[in-house]
């Protein structure tokens, strides 16, 4: 199970970011006025499960650009009486939002590298940390290639989205996506899920939305695909999102054969220098 | 890619700082001490210098000692400490360290005792060996352990980073045991010590060779700075030592000192240069991206062919999907 988040219908309500702190009593967290567009919650973190980002995008007026989209607006009855042109783009200017969560991933970094198993993956599929065994180890913190994980300050354990864990073992979508109004957010079966979002993201290629694409939802990716993926309107890093996560665990090879031919080479270094000349 | 063709999300980082503090550099420092002095001890008894191996003995008992109050400190959840051995999990160095590091604590544990009192004497026989080799991986699991993460400066390293932890261990324990040897005794120490220092020096070179443009966290800032000490401590430190080491003790002293500082600052300035490397997002999304248009990675995002007409028809749900499978989606009309 899983959520497919498509940003092309998000209105940047944050119903969603609200309705997660209600229902899972995330402590509040004020980071003030950031002057970034609409976005004061800024990232994802032990005290933010749910965070919408607010995009200003002024792009090149079609005139300029690509002239035959002016001349065929115009055949359609000029710009003036096109709706179309009103609604996001017709004044070169955009707003792109999208609400990011927990992505969920297949391979979990955070979920592999935690020593004491309070990370493990439920019967749903999701990762989920226990607040009963967390240690505040702080090692899943930079594991994670999104920086969704993080230590609560005054609790010292390490606070994430756990897809309303509680909800779905009563059958019940997660919060958010009960409280998204446009469906932006939708909770389901990944492998049904992904194939709505395969219709809906032809339907915005042929609409001309040529950034279009489809973030986390192939399973060959960097983490085996993830259990929240998404439709992005643009390039995954102008929403905070690395475009090329990759598992830290899958180099994990290399890492302990260099580590263990360091430790060798320690050994011989000592046992060299001992006895490679006077006592 | 050049670094201003890099697009960000207001300029924020995308992934996290860590949350470790100023313990966990000293740890990479004490638990290397810890673990070549076992190293060191055990094969200087092996060749008779047994001066030389009952002190080493006694500094690895006292890395290790320190070692655990210092990552229990920095743990959120300090009374939880034990949930480390609660399981054994090898995708985890953090894991696998704390395994190390109790068996090594408690084999040098009883090795130095029995080394300077004369009890444990049967357990001891089969805890030195244990000791000495349990305390290679604890030297160098540390590089594991940060280049087992998503921050770029690690984890591009991670074949060089465990050389340089290694050589920076065999350094300090060399260094230590000068200090509190006495000079006709520590002849291998001093020897350690130096092929330590041209060998950490060495590694560092080549790590920064080996990172290129992405270690640029590495040449300014914080980490730069502590280099630099951690250079001049080590060059200062390593010229008295091979000048004056052997007819002064208190050349040794000092040198053992400058030395220590070099290589504390080292691990320093590496755990340092991963929040730089963690704080801008070029870093994290400049190499990303370059993997994708070298074609080594497919990337997270994938897009078909598109069609390059009808910009203006954004959010036109004239094609809705079918809606018998979806529970309660409604879409917005806008057109």
């Amino acid at each position: 199970m899983g959520f497919f988040t498509d940003t092309s219908v998000c209105i940047g309500c944050k119903a969603c970011e609200v309705a997660c702190k209600e229902w899972n009593q995330i402590p509040m967290q004020v980071k003030g006025f950031t002057g970034h567009s609409l976005d004061n919650t800024i990232d994802l973190g032990a005290n933010s499960w749910r965070h919408v980002a607010f995009i200003e995008q002024k792009l090149p007026v079609d005139a300029t650009e690509n002239g035959g989209d002016l001349i065929a607006a115009a055949a359609r009855g000029g710009a003036a009486t096109d709706s179309n042109l009103q609604i996001q783009e017709g004044d070169g200017f955009r707003w792109l939002m999208a609400s990011d969560v927990c992505k969920h991933c297949t391979d979990a970094a955070c979920l592999e590298v935690c020593p004491t198993g309070a990370l493990f993956r439920t019967e749903f599929g999701t990762v989920v940390v226990q607040e009963d065994i967390c240690n505040g180890c702080g090692y899943c913190v930079p594991a994670c290639p999104f920086g969704v994980l993080d230590r609560r300050e005054d609790d010292g354990r390490v606070w994430k989205c756990t897809l309303c864990y509680d909800r779905l073992k009563d059958d019940k979508e997660p919060a958010c996506a009960q409280a998204c109004p446009t469906n932006s957010i939708q909770f389901g079966e990944l492998g049904e899920l992904r194939e709505r979002a395969e219709h809906r993201l032809r339907q915005l290629q042929t609409a001309g939305q040529e950034r279009a694409q489809l973030y986390l939802a192939d399973e060959e990716d960097g983490v085996g695909g993830a259990g929240a993926f998404f439709l992005l309107l643009d390039d995954p890093e102008v929403y905070g999102l690395p475009p090329d996560p990759v598992d830290t665990v899958s180099d994990l090879g290399s890492i302990w054969a260099a580590t263990a031919a360091a430790a060798l080479a320690l050994g011989a270094g000592i046992a060299a220098t001992v006895f490679g000349g006077r006592r | 890619m050049n670094a201003e063709d890099i697009r960000s999300y207001h300029g924020q980082q995308v992934i996290k700082d860590p949350v470790w503090t100023w313990e966990i550099p000293c740890y990479f420092f004490t638990g290397g001490l810890a673990g070549a002095s076992a190293g060191l001890a055990y094969v200087a008894e092996l060749r008779g210098n047994e001066i030389l191996g009952r002190r080493a003995w006694a500094l690895s008992l006292v890395g290790i000692g320190v070692s655990p109050a210092l990552l229990v400190s920095d743990l959120g959840r300090p009374e939880r400490f034990l949930n480390m051995l609660r399981m054994f999990k090898p995708t985890s160095p953090m894991s696998v360290g704390s395994w190390i590091l109790s068996g090594s604590g408690a084999a040098t544990t009883l090795a130095a005792v029995n080394a300077w009192t004369g009890m444990f004497r049967r357990a001891a026989g089969p805890a030195r060996p244990a000791a000495a080799l349990l305390g290679l991986p604890l030297s160098t699991y540390t590089a594991a352990l940060l280049a087992n993460t998503a921050v770029p400066v690690w984890h591009e390293a991670r074949r060089s980073l465990p050389f340089v932890f290694g050589a920076g261990a065999a350094l300090s324990a060399g260094a230590a045991a000068v200090a509190v040897t006495p000079p006709e005794y520590a002849a291998a120490a001093r020897r350690l010590a130096l092929a330590g220092a041209l060998a950490e020096g060495t590694a560092n070179e080549l790590m920064r060779k080996a990172l290129g443009e992405d270690g640029e966290p590495y040449r300014r800032g914080a980490p730069s700075q502590l280099d630099h000490v951690s250079r001049a401590s080590v060059l200062a430190g390593a010229a008295l030592l091979a000048r004056r080491g052997k007819s002064s003790r208190t050349a040794a002293v000092f040198s053992s000192a400058l030395l220590l500082t070099g290589a504390l600052a080292a691990r320093w300035s590496v755990f340092k240069a991963g929040f730089q490397s963690a704080a801008d997002p070029k870093y994290t999304i400049g190499p990303q991206r370059r993997r994708i248009e070298q074609g080594l990675r497919r990337g997270g995002a994938r897009a078909v062919a598109s069609a390059d007409d009808g910009a203006l028809q954004v959010l036109q749900n004239d094609d809705a999907p079918d809606q018998a499978g979806a529970s309660q989606r409604t879409d917005v009309e806008v057109s």
